[in-house]
């Protein structure tokens, strides 16, 4: 008789709490994550450093290196944005994330901006929750193989085993790739892109796919990168950019400009060299970007010379861009990512 | 004596507030989720997954996600029934082994179960996948041993016999050994009873395999074929295949829970009294006779509630299998939740999986426990 009623009152509960989940209201527009919008900025300024979500073991974009820093093309827009915001690029608090775990860490608030080679899609953009503030490299999914096997192109895979990292686009692609050409392939997925790599590079698969300067990356840690080539066959667009959550515009602006500004410096001609001298530059565009004249970073809610700051600090993009995919770092031809006026696709909204 | 006195009320109060407090809890979790503009629904288990999933049941990229769900879950479910029942079977020889008077035997026994039961088994697994399974040659220069089986990085690939036309006249011959099987066990535990002394059993039901073997001759053309593997471009066509994912976390399971079933059984058979040992060898039962007959049975009683948690051990630490690249439950919604964005929905759907796994395979071995146990007189 006790048993029973306590069978009865626990399943009277799970009812409720079923009852609770399974009946959904509609959520109400228009007052979407109240407790995110605008409130960024200030909690930034208040701790003193920006938490940076990054890649730690990407070499050239985001690298966790043998000292122990945080390093790469990705690395150095989030020493660019605390650089505007507080004039000091070192504060920074990194979080290495892996793929699946960084839009969430996002969604939660853990961290401010996202800067981890994340491709812009629409279902991220719009299931995810997440807003893309600008795009920093324009890439493609590519294809790695042995030199070895003489393929030129997806045509000659027939039949191949291809690794990729679990969690991307990257799968998605490799669906459509394949099956829009009739070919027949075998997909292993890893969750850690080293170990794609190392799985790869022992034979275990004829292929790697993943973003073509991903693949550059990785070639270069490669015991003989001599023997791997990269397909010249673009398998996607991959637009990767910082993030922000869904929602704080304000934050999400200063990012953005933060880009901007540092493509405009490139474009105006101010790099880390010239920077003081061009203080002092007669060019309108140059006086409203280094914040001589005009309230451009007060409007913004950081110091006015938030321009000066990041080129003395981190650099234009071009230099960024020398640093770490230059033919000194990983050497990928600048291809779509110059600026405009050099036939690329960087084109920095007006600073005016 | 009021009400707030009897134990039964406040039972049940205790039970009501507590019950309360967890529906309120998880209605802020949902509120807290809506807050952040986030919408909670299972709708999108209907859309097309389009990505690929190479390990298991047959997949296309046209399949909804739910499928892909599936595959997952019957890939996870493989590995353990496989890793369950291999693991126990090594770890009652293991455990059995430790306890042998033998130097050597014990010894060894010793340090197997030291080394493995004290190392992570995340790195065992990559040990054993990295290490091992990718060193091994590529196809094209592949190991070949008797029958084919090749032997390479992309795994085992090895002959299968498959049934041709004439499968179903032999299938009946099958039937008829069955039935006979069991007859002659029957008959030697009557035989047993009669004679008041042990006699073998086992081995004598498999006399009725003779059967099915006469039916091979009798029945037109072979009723199976060997389906012979062979390399065709770059993959392997015909026969069966192993993945070296597959083998590995197979493997790095079966070894990893092995060790730790073996301290299991070897602590269930010391807890058998002595005297029951003695008493039998005073009685003349041979030591094979001891262990099968008057120690193990007794063992275990002792060893069935510690044997479900290392199988429910097993069962989740299948879920490491994504980091070598083993398409199971775990790796699978992970790809799932990054192409959908519905994070909090399949992390739900994977606790209710491994949740309804761990508490099917507590039932059957809490069964198999009650009917075991202990009878004291």
């Amino acid at each position: 008789m006790k048993a029973i009623s306590w069978i009865v009152v626990s399943l009277l509960v799970l009812g409720v709490l079923l009852a609770a989940c399974a009946a959904p209201a509609p959520p109400e527009e228009g007052e979407a994550a109240p407790s995110v919008t605008g409130a960024r900025i200030q909690t930034i300024l208040d701790r003193g450093k920006v938490i940076c979500g990054c890649n730690a073991e990407l070499p050239g974009f985001g690298y966790l290196n043998p000292a122990g820093d945080f390093e790469g093309f990705d690395v150095d827009f989030c020493k660019a944005i605390a650089a505007a915001v507080f004039g000091d690029a070192t504060a920074v608090e990194y979080r290495p994330l892996t793929a699946a775990e960084r839009l969430p860490a996002l969604q939660t608030g853990e961290i401010d901006v996202l800067i981890r080679n994340t491709t812009w899609t629409l279902t991220r953009d719009a299931v995810n929750e997440v807003d893309w503030a600008a795009v920093t490299f324009y890439d493609g999914q590519g294809m790695m193989v042995p030199v070895a096997t003489g393929w030129t192109s997806l045509d000659d895979m027939e039949g191949a085993t291809v690794c990729s990292t679990t969690g991307t686009t990257t799968e998605m692609n490799l669906a459509d790739a394949f099956r829009s050409r009739g070919l027949d392939y075998t997909p292993l997925l890893f969750e850690k892109t080293q170990d794609t790599a190392t799985a790869y590079e022992e034979g275990r698969c004829d292929g790697q796919t993943s973003d073509k300067s991903q693949l550059a990356a990785l070639r270069s840690a490669m015991e003989n990168p001599a023997d791997h080539v990269i397909l010249d066959v673009t398998m996607s667009k991959e637009p990767l950019g910082p993030l922000t959550a869904h929602g704080d515009n304000k934050w999400n602006d200063v990012v953005r400009w933060v880009v901007w500004g540092m493509m405009q410096a490139e474009e105006s001609g101010v790099s880390s060299a010239n920077v003081d001298q061009m203080l002092s530059s007669d060019d309108p565009t140059v006086k409203r970007l280094l914040g001589v004249e005009g309230e451009m970073g007060s409007s913004l809610g950081i110091p006015n010379d938030f321009v000066v700051q990041i080129v003395k600090q981190v650099g234009n993009y071009g230099e960024v861009y020398n640093r770490w995919l230059g033919p000194d770092g990983l050497n990928i031809p600048r291809g779509p990512n110059e600026l405009w006026t050099n036939g690329g696709l960087l084109y920095a909204m007006a600073f005016r | 004596m009021s009400t707030f006195r009897d134990e039964r009320f406040l039972r049940i109060v205790g039970q009501i507030a507590f019950a309360a407090a967890v529906v309120l809890f998880a209605l802020w979790c949902l509120g807290n989720y809506r807050a952040r503009g986030l919408s909670f629904s299972f709708a999108f288990l209907q859309d097309e997954a389009s990505f690929d999933l190479a390990e298991g049941m047959a997949f296309s990229p046209i399949d909804p996600y739910w499928k892909a769900f599936i595959v997952g879950l019957v890939n996870t479910i493989k590995v353990a029934i496989l890793g369950i029942i291999l693991a126990t079977i090594l770890g009652t020889i293991t455990g059995v082994a430790r306890l042998s008077t033998n130097w050597l035997i014990s010894n060894i026994a010793s340090v197997y179960i030291e080394i493995i039961r004290n190392t992570p088994l995340l790195v065992q697994l990559f040990f054993i996948y990295f290490a091992v399974a990718l060193k091994l040659p590529e196809l094209r220069d592949r190991l070949v041993l008797p029958g084919p089986i090749f032997l390479s990085n992309r795994g085992i690939h090895l002959v299968w016999w498959r049934p041709t036309a004439s499968f179903t006249w032999w299938v009946p011959f099958w039937i008829v050994a069955l039935v006979a099987a069991v007859g002659i066990y029957l008959w030697r535990v009557r035989l047993e009873g009669r004679r008041r002394r042990p006699v073998s059993r086992l081995p004598w039901a498999f006399l009725a395999l003779v059967i099915p073997l006469i039916g091979w001759l009798l029945v037109p053309g072979n009723p199976l074929y060997a389906d012979k593997p062979a390399v065709e471009g770059l993959k392997v066509v015909g026969g069966t295949s192993v993945s070296p994912e597959f083998a590995a976390i197979l493997f790095g399971l079966v070894i990893y829970t092995g060790a730790f079933i073996a301290e299991v059984v070897r602590a269930g058979i010391m807890a058998v009294p002595r005297g029951q040992t003695e008493a039998a060898r005073a009685q003349g039962f041979t030591e094979m006779q001891i262990l099968r007959l008057i120690v193990l049975p007794q063992a275990i009683r002792i060893i069935i509630p510690p044997l479900i948690s290392q199988y429910l051990n097993l069962t989740k630490n299948s879920s490491l299998a994504i980091a070598i690249g083993f398409l199971d439950l775990y790796a699978v919604s992970n790809t799932m939740l990054n192409q959908s964005g519905r994070i909090v929905e399949v992390f739900i759907m994977v606790m209710a999986a491994y949740l309804s796994m761990s508490l099917t395979i507590s039932l059957i071995m809490n069964v198999a426990n009650r009917r075991l146990a202990m009878v004291e007189r």
